[in-house]
């Protein structure tokens, strides 16, 4: 009895223990931050030497709302979500279904399509800029094959920079929607198409009977992924634009404005921290909503 | 249903789409070897006329700072992965194992804050990390990316899986919850600590905002950020760009071949919530 009591201490020690490295970084660098954000939005911030806080009320909430810029960001970042995410999740399904229906080589191609998984937004933008650049081989074949009669600045131009940003990051990320989907696709049991074979069902009724309703949940996973990937873009945005957001606001993502008032403007940092937590906002409403769309779909 | 398929036209699709994704690589890897005039002159020739190693020569050796953005690269994404390891499984296992109190809310603080976006963590932690003194040094990419808490609920689901007579007999043979764990528990996790290890080395090699954010001398920029310099500095020097790139992606290839099972792996953990 003694010894055990003893036992139960020693395990509450060595349980904390385990816990501290991960306890410490929780507190300071997650849990803390997130109370400073939400205190932030409520200030303006004055960075001289130390921090000076003044309290004022909602007036960064309401200034964004006034904010062209900021609608400027928004309509950006819906327009790309709204664009990339139904895409590249489509193109993932149809790309894992084409790998997983018996082919030769699967390992193969898949190793292939992995590649732009691996490597960093800073060097794929930078070799992007290039190839979609005026000199690049996208203008040089568009302009040889006649579909164009003369190169397009795809990244100075306003009404392509953003597109070119969509292209690139469907062609990086669907790798890797594909491969969860893959990873989901063999996990249904062949059981399943063999009894429907038996039945008399088609290919496409196949499909749309037994793999697409078996993978609601790895879809749920890819949409919610996929949206608060989206939702969070800057990388691309802020190398395509040198940071600026140009041409014409063309690249301005919330990331992006969120970014520049509180790191580039001086005195904006709580602005920015309102802006924070709206995107946050944003971005958990949107998921909660593509859960719902995509429950009720598919049953 | 495998007949009907068109066959061919699936390998159509296949190799169409090989051919776009490595394209942009093979592009970048050519381009490499090209001098600067003849990659914006070149039109479609993506093989060199005149190969030569003048890029990778220039930025590796002539270049002030371009050496150290790899190894600065190396040391924090080697560095945080070897926290990420340790921490990630000790947590993990305490969450599955070890009973103390508050042990269940901590797992749920753990598993809400994996649905936080960074973005609000940004400017606070900014202001954070200046009162700490460390803005502008590695501590600043790796403290707060020393642990995962998406790997922390990987290792419990694996910890709680993990047959228990093995630590028993341990217990038996006199080792402690320590000496079980570092002797016993984390070689036989192995498997699942390769796969968090590639995916957070990958994270970390390629972090872009970050470095951006919290590093502001030049000598201490990792690869990803130091990339953008060739842009401002020259007014955009292509081959150094690709050069650069080339020597960026090569480490995270080699890891790829090597450890192939565990990145595959990654994606049944993804797949399964």
């Amino acid at each position: 009895m003694k010894s055990h009591k003893k036992n139960k201490k020693g395990e509450i020690i060595q349980g904390y223990g385990f816990m501290i490295p991960t306890l410490l970084i929780l507190g300071i660098f997650t849990l803390l931050p997130i109370g400073y954000s939400i205190f932030l939005s409520f200030t303006r911030v004055n960075l001289f030497g130390g921090v000076e806080f003044q309290f004022i009320q909602l007036e960064n909430y309401t200034n964004a709302f006034a904010d062209e810029r900021v609608w400027a960001a928004l309509r950006n970042t819906f327009e790309y979500v709204i664009f990339v995410v139904p895409i590249q999740t489509i193109l993932a399904l149809v790309m894992a279904y084409i790998l997983n229906s018996g082919i030769k080589f699967q390992k193969t191609f898949r190793t292939i399509y992995f590649l732009p998984t691996l490597t960093s937004s800073s060097a794929l933008t930078m070799i992007f800029m290039f190839l979609f650049s005026i000199n690049g081989p996208l203008n040089n074949v568009l302009v040889n094959l006649g579909i164009l009669e003369s190169p397009i600045n795809f990244i100075n131009e306003t009404s392509f920079a953003l597109r070119t940003i969509m292209v690139m990051n469907i062609w990086s990320t669907v790798p890797f929607f594909m491969t969860i989907y893959l990873a989901g696709l063999q996990d249904i049991p062949p059981a399943l198409y063999e009894a429907a074979s038996l039945d008399g069902a088609n290919s496409l009724q196949k499909l749309t009977k037994i793999t697409v309703p078996n993978l609601v949940p790895v879809t749920n996973y890819v949409l919610l992924m996929g949206i608060i990937g989206c939702f969070q873009i800057f990388d691309q945005a802020y190398i395509i634009s040198g940071g600026s957001g140009g041409p014409n606001n063309a690249t301005l993502t919330l990331s992006l404005i969120i970014y520049q008032y509180a790191f580039q403007v001086m005195g904006t940092m709580g602005y920015a921290s309102a802006l924070a937590i709206l995107l946050a906002i944003i971005i958990f409403v949107a998921s909660m909503i593509a859960r719902k769309l995509n429950r009720e779909e598919r049953i | 249903m495998r007949k009907k398929w068109p066959r061919m036209f699936l390998y159509v699709i296949l190799v169409a789409y090989a051919l776009i994704t490595l394209y942009p690589f093979l592009w970048a890897v050519f381009a490499s070897f090209k001098p600067y005039q003849e990659i914006v002159t070149g039109g479609l020739t993506l093989l060199p006329k005149n190969p030569t190693l003048d890029n990778y020569v220039q930025i590796l050796t002539r270049d002030e700072n371009f050496f150290n953005w790899v190894i600065n690269s190396f040391f924090v994404a080697g560095f945080g992965t070897f926290l990420n390891i340790i921490f990630n499984s000790m947590a993990g296992y305490a969450l599955a194992r070890l009973q103390f109190p508050g042990r269940h809310k901590l797992f749920l603080v753990i598993l809400a804050v994996i649905m936080v976006p960074g973005q609000i963590l940004l400017i606070p932690n900014f202001l954070i990390m200046r009162t700490l003194g460390i803005l502008d040094t590695y501590a600043a990419l790796i403290l707060p990316s020393a642990v995962n808490f998406s790997y922390i609920f990987m290792m419990r689901q694996f910890f709680i899986n993990f047959p228990s007579d093995v630590e028993e007999a341990a217990q038996v043979d006199g080792l402690n919850r320590f000496q079980t764990f570092w002797k016993v528990v984390f070689p036989m996790a192995q498997a699942s600590i390769a796969t968090q290890g590639v995916f957070v080395f990958l994270a970390l090699w390629n972090e872009f905002l970050k470095p951006l954010l919290y590093i502001s001398s030049p000598e201490r920029f990792t690869l990803t950020l130091g990339l953008q310099t060739f842009q401002d500095r020259y007014a955009t020097q292509w081959n150094y760009v690709m050069a650069g790139s080339v020597i960026s992606i090569i480490p995270i290839i080699f890891l790829y071949i090597v450890l192939n099972r565990y990145f595959m792996q990654g994606f049944r953990v993804g797949g399964d919530k």
